[in-house]
């Protein structure tokens, strides 16, 4: 049992080791900062707690997957997709004729995800149709679907409303899981590796931005949709993750120099639009989160915000420059 | 045994389930009753509102949880019938057979005073998706009937958009739950309901806009 394990864990990339320690080590600080902070200064800190216990089981379910493979890590991703596009169809305003396209927006989710594990099965080159089979033939068929059912106030908002559901909660997620099919020999940390970069980056990113802003903060980039946020959180967090990028990046993608610098450039501000998007359209609904399904975080939506932007930029840029599969 | 099994379904297999494809956003949740007897009163808009408040309880007091139900619809006889008496627990209630000699309270009354908590829909009817009709007086006269039990106003959102009266398709949408503060009987029957229907209608204001036209 012991020998096995050890065996297991010797095939494993070394680089995914050491990174699944990194964000343990994070996790264990956050959670001694969740037991002391609150003691130190009562009535502050006070959704630390709940916050870092979902933290534990978002690395436990993600980092299983990653190491399960991409069978379980498309299964979960799916699963995301489903809870996300949820929240986002039972705030956004629909019609009550429109309860069929709802439900065929929820079936994107299994042609899209399909398509992954049809690769190689039922088409030569699945991504082929990945690209293609919910952005352009889910919305003709939620296009055709609703003028079917024949109510015309309010169409063209609702049709918009849907494919953007499904767009930005299945199509660009998906990508992640499709990233999973890299050959293990095309990247150094293998196709786990690629994965657990971009999430790395983008919720470092996050934090990077959040810790700049809570330090330096002064003048605000977004008063109107997001009015925390500051100059000098973004352009510091912008700094601090394409120095990161750029120093990790050889360990997990096959990218040189260059090509990991413009990584570094180009990736954070997308986490930041990724960011300021969703916060636009909870503005509009007018709610702050999109569920309670995550303690101390919200709904599934509110933790995907800048992972929506950030993995099909990550996933076309490693196909553009590194990758032979994509 | 038949609690046994009652508890295990409703644990392993419904609430995940539920929680699934409803998410059972709870605002309030702390405001439950955590003994009988007592008395849930929620606003009514689909066969999946008894999931919802069944759901919203701990494990251990599943046993107590009674929904008052249509007997015309859910006590038909066969199967149906057995589920729903045995696994749901539903108390059956012959409507519009109201009369002198016939107490058709008389079964949530006895479980009243057996000490348990009865869920009930003051409405009566599932009635239009996510509108609210007006109140019978049956919780009234439960609450009059035995004052000790607290009632307590629950406002359920969005099970009408997925899955409204006649509808075969069950769309997931999540669904919200917000508990209010319980009231007691107040000596009239009329008072109460009304009431009870502006508790209820104000607790809307904390679940997040539903826009559905």
């Amino acid at each position: 049992m012991a020998d096995a394990l050890v065996s297991w864990l010797h095939a494993q990339p070394t680089p995914l080791l050491l990174g699944f320690a990194g964000v343990v080590s994070l996790l264990v600080l956050g959670t001694f900062a969740a037991a002391i902070l609150p003691a130190l200064q009562p009535g502050k800190w006070t959704d630390l707690g709940p916050r870092m216990r979902s933290w534990w089981i978002i690395a436990i379910l993600v980092g299983g997957a990653l190491l399960a493979g991409w069978q379980a890590f498309t299964l979960l991703f799916a699963l995301i997709s489903f809870l996300a596009l949820k929240e986002f169809l039972t705030l956004a305003p629909t019609r009550k004729e429109d309860r069929l396209v709802v439900l065929l927006a929820y079936l994107s989710i299994i042609v899209n995800y399909g398509t992954i594990f049809a690769d190689h099965v039922l088409f030569e080159d699945g991504y082929q149709v990945y690209l293609v089979v919910a952005p352009v033939y889910m919305f003709l068929i939620t296009a055709a679907t609703m003028a079917w059912i024949g109510r015309t106030d309010g169409y063209l908002a609702t049709i918009g409303i849907v494919h953007w559901g499904v767009v930005i909660c299945v199509y660009n997620i998906g990508y992640a899981a499709f990233l999973m099919r890299t050959p293990d020999f095309e990247a150094p940390a293998g196709a786990a590796g690629l994965v657990f970069f971009l999430l790395f980056i983008t919720q470092f990113n996050d934090v990077a931005q959040y810790c700049w802003g809570k330090a330096f903060g002064r003048h605000k980039i977004t008063p109107k949709v997001s009015p925390n946020k500051t100059w000098e959180g973004a352009l510091g967090g912008w700094a601090t993750s394409a120095a990161v990028i750029y120093v990790l990046a050889p360990y997990f993608t096959p990218l040189s120099s260059p090509e990991a610098l413009l990584f570094g450039v180009l990736l954070p501000p997308a986490g930041f639009f990724g960011d300021i998007t969703m916060s636009a359209i909870k503005r509009d609904l007018g709610v702050k989160d999109t569920s309670r399904l995550i303690p101390g975080h919200g709904g599934v939506l509110d933790r995907l915000d800048s992972l929506t932007f950030t993995t099909p930029l990550y996933f076309h840029l490693l196909a553009f420059y590194a990758l032979e599969r994509f | 045994m038949l609690q046994a099994i009652r508890r295990t379904t409703l644990m392993l297999v419904v609430r995940p389930i539920a929680r699934l494809l409803f998410g059972l956003d709870a605002i309030g949740a702390e405001k439950l009753p955590k003994h009988g007897p007592a008395i849930v009163a929620a606003n009514h808009n689909s066969h999946v509102d008894t999931l919802i408040l069944l759901c919203l309880f701990p494990a251990k007091l599943l046993s107590k949880l009674r929904p008052v139900a249509a007997a015309d619809h859910f006590d038909k006889g066969g199967f149906g019938s057995w589920f729903s008496r045995n696994v749901i627990g539903i108390i059956p209630i012959k409507r519009g057979a109201a009369s002198r000699d016939l107490d058709v309270l008389a079964g949530a009354k006895q479980a009243l005073t057996r000490g348990e908590i009865l869920v009930v829909f003051p409405e009566g009817s599932r009635g239009e998706p996510e509108e609210m009709t007006r109140f019978k007086t049956g919780v009234a006269r439960l609450a009059e009937f035995c004052p000790q039990a607290p009632v307590i106003p629950i406002y359920l959102q969005g099970a009408g958009r997925s899955l409204p009266k006649d509808a075969r398709l069950l769309v997931p949408f999540n669904c919200t739950a917000v508990v209010g503060d319980p009231l007691s009987w107040a000596g009239s029957h009329h008072g109460f309901i009304d009431e009870l229907r502006a508790r209820i209608e104000a607790l809307k204001a904390q679940a997040p806009p539903l826009r559905w036209e």
